[in-house]
């Protein structure tokens, strides 16, 4: 299992951010008039290069700010480096944070097809998955109700449903896994280990520490859009936590 | 506990490589059509969303139209004694083509800022959302000829067959506002109050338009002006097909379909040259 599944080259992430933040065209212009546009960079990555082999389970960690957030997005392919190269081979899956995608006038059913078709389904692989999915979320008798009328707790459900219903190559997991009630924590737990034993590798930024070091093999720590360390979890979470400890 | 569910071999091995120069305008093209469900699965949410809750949905989407022109008609009739025959389904037919366009041009953008989180997360060709859009209003410019022929048939203009080419021009009609609607979103990328002042470009460009009055009503040299504006020309060529039931002259659909594919393409190439940078405007 020696596959690299994500490559980053030398990758630089800078957004170009007004000095003052201008939103609208009118502010623009006023400033405009005024010569008073500046621009300032912000790299939100900084020559990173880091793989992430085929089946492991990546923690990235840091403060808020790191670039942990861009890291994944440029791996879900949403966002392009400005530069540097960067691979990713497969099927990418996110789990998306709650509710979004859904809709809150349509039935389960609807929004499974919705949620699907977004995630890069066609409606004939939805069809196919679709019982597979009304039974993983345990909404067999509420499929055909609004959304609306849905507990947080089952458009969680729902939600992880989907996103999981086909095995990814990759699966990016943004915070912890906190999806419903305790008994179907588990079974989410159980599904994602069951993709890492089938060959999946996982992606998690975690603020937690302890589960960094539960479910992680490998991790990184990024600090201001650079890696400060890369390596085994376990040693990256004690190397991140003795820097915190030195701070405080 | 455990899953008993199989769960299928994946399909997509693709690899991608951001060093891989794509042309991207192409590219777009070809994953849109990849995600057309999605696109079906859209329309289908905002035209259900929009009638599903109340019994008035539908009767909202005809009463509007039918209330400006109720109200076009007296105006018009009374106060500037402009005797156009069939003025109401005059008026209306114009009406309907223009809110297409303007409701759709618009909505381009509020689709895409209603996407703006997901866009965040996943991969999902952008054009996706402004092309179903587009979808969503022309289900709803079908609905609202319903009222168009009621109008006529209570006044006593007959139906022409002529009607049955009228979905060419509302696909005509189509790929123009899908083109202004990806400029839109473009700007949109830059300047967030970019909704507001198109609605303030709107009222004006729809004054330009012949919607409520009649060409001819227009000096001579203001008409030839007017010639440049290729709302006049998709407007005209849609009411010479329900309205006055005669066929569109060659001329007419010639520089309808040259403004509806030139609009869509340079709205196409400007949009997608400027859709990575979606990601860098949170």
């Amino acid at each position: 299992m020696d596959k690299a599944v994500v490559v980053l080259e030398d990758v630089t992430v800078s957004y170009r951010l007004q000095r003052e933040q201008y939103h609208t065209f009118k502010e623009f212009a006023i400033r405009s008039l005024q010569g008073r546009v500046r621009y300032e960079n912000l790299l939100a990555l900084d020559s990173v290069s880091l793989k992430v082999y085929k089946g492991d389970v990546f923690g990235l960690i840091g403060a808020n700010g790191a670039g942990k957030t861009t890291l994944l997005r440029l791996v879900a392919w949403v966002m392009q480096p400005t530069s540097g190269r960067v691979i990713v081979c497969g099927r990418v899956a996110p789990l998306l944070a709650m509710g979004a995608g859904f809709h809150p006038e349509l039935t389960g059913r609807e929004n499974i097809f919705l949620n699907g078709a977004l995630l890069g389904f066609n409606r004939r692989q939805i069809e196919k998955l679709f019982d597979q999915i009304v039974d993983f979320a345990e909404l067999r008798d509420f499929i055909d109700a609004p959304l609306r009328t849905y507990s947080s707790g089952m458009m969680a459900r729902l939600g992880f449903a989907v996103a999981t219903a086909e095995m990814p190559d990759i699966l990016i997991v943004d915070e912890v896994l906190s999806v419903g009630d305790i008994a179907f924590q588990e079974k989410s737990a159980e599904r994602i280990r069951q993709f890492r034993e089938q060959g999946a590798t996982i992606l998690m930024v975690s603020h937690s520490m302890e589960s960094v070091q539960k479910m992680c093999n490998r991790a990184v720590w990024l600090d201001h859009g650079r890696i400060a360390k890369n390596g085994k979890a376990q040693e990256v979470v004690q190397s991140f936590k003795d820097y915190m400890g030195i701070q405080n | 506990m455990t899953i008993t569910t199989k769960l299928p071999i994946v399909e997509d091995r693709s690899i991608r490589d951001s060093a891989k120069r794509v042309f991207l305008p192409v590219r777009e093209v070809q994953e849109a059509w990849r995600y057309r469900d999605l696109i079906l699965f859209l329309v289908r949410r905002d035209v259900t969303a929009r009638y599903k809750r109340s019994l008035l949905g539908i009767a909202w989407t005809m009463l509007n139209p039918l209330g400006m022109m109720i109200v076009l008609s007296i105006v018009f009739s009374q106060v500037f004694r402009i005797n156009t025959e069939g003025y109401p389904a005059y008026v209306l037919s114009g009406l309907i083509a223009w809110a297409f366009f303007a409701q759709t041009s618009s909505n381009a953008i509020n689709v895409l800022v209603w996407g703006g989180n997901l866009l965040q997360q996943i991969y999902i060709p952008r054009s996706t959302f402004a092309i179903s859009a587009i979808g969503t209003g022309l289900v709803n410019l079908v609905l609202s000829l319903v009222p168009l022929f009621a109008v006529m048939l209570v006044i006593g203009i007959s139906l022409h067959p002529t009607i049955l080419l009228a979905p060419l021009a509302m696909i005509l009609l189509g790929m123009f506002s899908l083109g202004v609607g990806l400029m839109i979103s473009t700007i949109g990328i830059y300047f967030a109050d970019i909704v507001e002042m198109y609605a303030i470009l709107l009222t004006a460009w729809m004054y330009l338009t012949p919607i409520i009055y009649p060409l001819d009503i227009l000096p001579a040299n203001v008409q030839a002006w007017l010639r440049f504006n290729p709302m006049l020309h998709l407007v005209e060529l849609f009411r010479s097909l329900v309205f006055y039931g005669k066929l569109p002259t060659l001329e007419n659909w010639l520089i309808s379909i040259g403004f509806a594919l030139a609009t869509l393409l340079i709205g196409w190439l400007v949009f997608t040259g400027k859709s990575d940078e979606f990601a860098y405007r949170t």
